[in-house]
């Protein structure tokens, strides 16, 4: 691997942005893919590798009895938390080490601020203000933490818009419910509503922050794993 | 700058220390195997390693193929599995089969 083609896919990965590249597995020749760009270098390739690249799972394919790995970059995972209370800084570290990009989203500074949450992304602003520019994709994860109508409900009116392939809300069944009863006035179906894991996390009995947060994650994980082996990546 | 990808990202910095580097790389798996295809492994020349491609079952194996392709610059098809232990002296107990791909990284071309 030539030290510019690992430049250029470590910053399409920094960028967010999706890169592939093919690597003839006999002599390690290897080509960037941009699906955008289609060229004589490529074109062999792209049309061989389309319906993996479709997928968006790296594979190996056969072109003229040579051997190519496509090796398929995907954007980072992200988590977006709604509310930087106890539980979120525990659930960010825990997100980060699986690899997500995590932001978290609270108006009160005196909570959400870096000192409390070093090397995430903080918005300051108000749910509906921050994920207005945010696009929510399907390898987003929204989860809202505070317990409080005012911040969970607009993070979970702009989730249930969305692509995002996981939604949780923090609270008690009596929390939950009570939310659900908001977002039907909200005209919510009960199929939308239903995309929402409440409460949240999985049953491991946790207690502390801590434990919760690695619920949660869990969740995330399994649902994640999931939808990708339903293949609709 | 956040990095999203931990070991791509060191390999880049032991480059700019100019060391030699080798990147392994999972690119198909049989049955069952700890890790995923395109999971990846750096190597540099001081046998500083970040990643991995099994569950610690064939890692001591790539990386002394790692060490030989630093110095080649030739990469190679590495292929383990059961069925393989003759041309292999390690396999996985897993049951399954991989194939890992090594490159050195820079100054080959």
């Amino acid at each position: 691997m030539k030290d510019n083609t690992l430049n250029l896919v470590l910053s399409a990965k920094n960028n967010r942005n999706t890169i592939i590249l093919a690597t003839e597995l006999d002599s390690g020749q290897q080509i960037i893919i941009n699906n955008n760009q289609v060229d004589n270098s490529n074109k062999e390739i792209l049309l061989a590798a389309q319906s993996i690249i479709n997928q968006g799972k790296s594979d190996v394919v056969n072109i003229d009895s040579k051997r190519w790995f496509i090796n398929i970059s995907l954007p980072p995972l992200r988590l977006v938390t709604v509310g930087a209370v106890h539980i979120a800084q525990p659930l960010a570290e825990i997100a980060t080490i699986s690899g997500y990009e995590v932001t978290i989203i609270d108006p009160r500074a005196a909570f959400a601020n870096n000192k409390r949450f070093p090397n995430i992304n903080i918005l300051n602003e108000w749910p509906e203000e921050a994920l207005i520019n945010f696009n929510i994709d399907n390898r987003t994860a929204v989860v809202t933490l505070t317990h409080d109508p005012k911040l969970d409900d607009s993070a979970l009116h702009a989730a249930l818009k969305s692509d995002a392939f996981y939604i949780g809300s923090l609270g008690s069944k009596i929390t939950h419910n009570a939310r659900i009863a908001r977002l039907k006035i909200a005209s919510f179906s009960d199929n939308e509503i239903k995309r929402i894991h409440g409460p949240v996390g999985l049953p491991i009995g946790a207690r502390s922050p801590q434990e919760i947060a690695i619920s949660i994650m869990s969740q995330i994980i399994f649902t994640r794993n999931n939808f990708e082996n339903s293949g609709t990546v | 700058m956040k990095q999203f990808d931990e070991i791509l990202y060191k390999a880049s910095l032991w480059r700019k220390e100019n060391k030699s580097v080798a990147l392994a790389t999972v690119v198909t798996t049989w049955g069952s195997s700890p890790r995923p295809v395109g999971s990846q492994m750096a190597i540099n020349e001081d046998l500083d390693i970040l990643g991995s491609v099994s569950g610690g079952c064939i890692e001591g194996s790539v990386i002394s193929e790692a060490q030989e392709i630093m110095k080649t610059g030739a990469p190679k098809l590495l292929k383990f599995g059961v069925s393989n232990s003759d041309a292999w002296e390690v396999g996985l107990t897993c049951g399954g089969k991989i194939e890992v791909f090594v490159e050195k990284i820079g100054d080959n071309d």
